[in-house]
């Protein structure tokens, strides 16, 4: 299955992002359907002083393709435990922190609250313990979800193509996973122990997902960890061939940049928000029919303006802890979040800007 | 002279058919009075019976509903959206949107015509959108199709009738109603489609995305208009190679008698 693999990590290796002209990222944003080559250059140094010629393309690819039209949800922590050592991760396994994992009643408890909230579309995330959090524990999960929503997304540890099959049986309807970066290397590094460190099994996650009949998937890259424009050009690629390979599934990205987590002493590189927004808009141009995410990490300044520009998907009434929605949360946090927005916040401020919020774009069937 | 469009026993006055998905829903009501729209399709996908932002809500009561089964990847799932919609009141008008490939969104033809069959048996006025090809057209016309919907060119490109051949050919050989579908950019493209026999014209993309929503809600309903007076009033000849030769180019006839 690594065949989508070795073409990204050959690409990869021979991208060097210095190596694009103004010229190039011109031409690139001349083109009607972008290629490869050109999604390199945009991503590139020399692509940063178009960056508003970017913000113009990618706004008008936005909304021919999603109109003013932006999906609201709300992500649902179930469990920190975890078994890996992800130095940049604050439920990494040996960091002492409160762990939590929520009973099925507590779920039902913390979905209903939710759902009460107008939302119609949850992701539900565990820490990446199997021991802890186990599939059947996360199909309980979905089971219930699906009589709360209709959308249900997991983010939770890559699982083989019979689990994801399950899982869609259950209800779920999308699958998340992110890569982190896309350097093996680097990769190794910084996932000393835990499954989590077979780079492959990971890589073929979405790919597993869709042979067990998930809807759609979605990507991301850790912007931080590694040279970020090798990152985010490595995680496109990888998108846009999965994409070939299955023309039906539904795509989309997602743009976490490292942030302080509590006990947290790793430090990547620090990726300003002009640089992410150039991964986003780069994303945009060069698949415009996928879905983009911003996450909370990021301030409401930066969100409430990517989503006219790239973002098609906010997140809203967030808490990263583990519950917290119906009940005090009883786990510490994954990262600290920068927009703490309830939904009705959220909503205003979208129509505010004259978007359109939209809870529900999906029919289960 | 009255000139109604036909669709599956239903008459109506407008042949300017208006995608909802992509505007605020605040303005889907200008929209259609600008535009004199009767026909609204609707992404069942997008109904919210009961919840927050439900677009049913914001759908004046006078419109006819087009609800389409945007979302289906095969003939079974646009049957299952096509009985939800019947389930929510939406009428009996479905427009059958099979599509199989998210990047470009085009349609798949095979699907379309099993949901067509399927469909129509049902009872619903089926009308599906195609790709422009007159065996698949002929087959969903066989299946039970009240009107055919073909692309004019990828939804959401706003590039016009890039399928303008195809989709003449397509008016010459139904006896349905042909409607485009998808492409139409500019108030002109749809004229031209009116002028070349379409008996409506659908369009969303090139609305949403205007600077001023009604004001080009309403430049559509004047183009859609001149195109159909164009057609039926049959346009005069155009010469498409040069000038006539003012001496005919048949005259040898009378010089050899």
């Amino acid at each position: 299955m690594t065949g989508i693999m070795d073409k990204v990590l050959s690409e990869v290796s021979a991208l060097d992002p210095l190596s694009f002209t103004a010229a190039d990222v011109s031409r690139a944003l001349g083109e009607d359907r972008l290629g490869i080559e050109d999604f390199a250059s945009l991503l590139s140094p020399a692509a940063e002083r178009f960056l508003e010629d970017m913000a113009k393309r990618a706004g008008e690819e936005t909304r021919r393709y999603f109109g003013n039209s932006v999906s609201l949800f709300t992500p649902l922590y179930t469990s920190n435990y975890c078994d890996n050592g992800c130095l940049y991760c604050g439920f990494s396994r040996d960091n002492k922190i409160r762990r939590a994992k929520l009973s099925q009643e507590e779920i039902e408890a913390e979905m209903s609250k939710i759902a009460g909230s107008g939302l119609t579309e949850i992701l539900i995330l565990t820490g990446e313990s199997r021991k802890m959090s186990d599939v059947e524990f996360i199909g309980g999960c979905v089971r219930t979800a699906a009589r709360y929503f209709k959308n249900v997304g997991l983010e939770v540890y890559p699982l083989n193509v019979d689990e994801y099959g399950y899982l869609r049986d259950c209800g779920a309807d999308y699958v998340t996973v992110f890569q982190e970066t896309y350097d093996p290397a680097r990769y190794a590094e910084i996932h000393p122990f835990g499954p989590k460190r077979v780079f492959s099994y990971r890589f073929d996650s979405q790919e597993r997902a869709l042979m067990g009949g998930m809807r759609g998937v979605a990507f991301g890259a850790l912007l931080g960890l590694g040279d970020f424009r090798k990152d985010a050009f490595a995680c496109g690629i990888h998108a846009y061939y999965l994409q070939r390979k299955y023309p039906h599934a539904e795509i989309s990205f997602s743009l976490p940049r490292l942030r302080p987590f509590l006990n947290g002493r790793y430090s990547g590189e620090t990726i300003s928000e002009r640089e992410l927004l150039q991964v986003a808009l780069a994303y945009r141009i060069f698949m415009p029919f996928s879905g983009q995410t911003i996450s909370s990490r990021e301030s409401r300044t930066f969100r409430d303006n990517i989503v006219g520009l790239s973002a098609t998907k906010i997140s809203a009434g967030v808490s990263v802890g583990i519950g917290g929605h119906a009940e005090e949360k009883k786990g510490d946090d994954q990262f600290d979040i920068s927009d703490p927005r309830d939904v009705a916040e959220i909503r205003k401020a979208l129509t505010d800007r004259g978007l359109q919020p939209v809870f529900n774009d999906y029919v289960r069937v | 002279m009255t000139d109604e469009l036909m669709i599956g026993g239903k008459r109506f006055n407008s042949r300017f058919i208006l995608g909802s998905g992509k505007f605020s829903l605040e303005m889907v009501r200008a929209v259609m009075e600008n535009g004199g729209v009767e026909i609204a399709t609707l992404a069942i996908r997008r109904a919210n019976a009961g919840g927050e932002e439900n677009i049913l809500d914001h759908i004046p009561k006078d419109l006819t509903l087009l609800p389409n089964t945007s979302g289906a990847r095969n003939a079974e799932e646009a049957v299952r959206i096509a009985m939800l919609a019947k389930e929510l009141g939406c009428g009996d008008m479905i427009k059958i949107e099979i599509i199989r490939d998210s990047r470009y969104l085009l349609p798949d033809n095979c699907e379309t015509i099993k949901a067509t069959k399927i469909l129509a048996e049902e009872g619903f006025i089926v009308m599906p959108y195609m790709m422009p090809d007159l065996s698949a057209a002929r087959s969903m016309a066989d299946a039970g199709a009240s009107a055919i919907m073909p692309l004019g060119a990828p939804i959401g490109s706003n590039k016009g009738l890039l399928t303008k051949d195809f989709i003449k050919i397509m008016i010459d050989e139904l006896d349905l109603p042909v409607i485009v579908d998808a492409g139409i950019g500019r108030p002109s493209q749809a004229c031209e489609a009116m002028e070349l026999g379409c008996a409506a014209v659908m369009a969303n993309t090139a609305i949403a995305t205007a600077g001023n929503i009604p004001m080009m809600a309403k430049a559509f309903k004047s183009a859609i208009e001149a195109g159909r007076l164009a057609f039926l009033s049959k346009p005069g000849r155009v010469l498409h190679n040069g000038g006539e030769a003012s001496s005919p180019l048949t005259g040898f006839l009378e010089d050899s008698k």
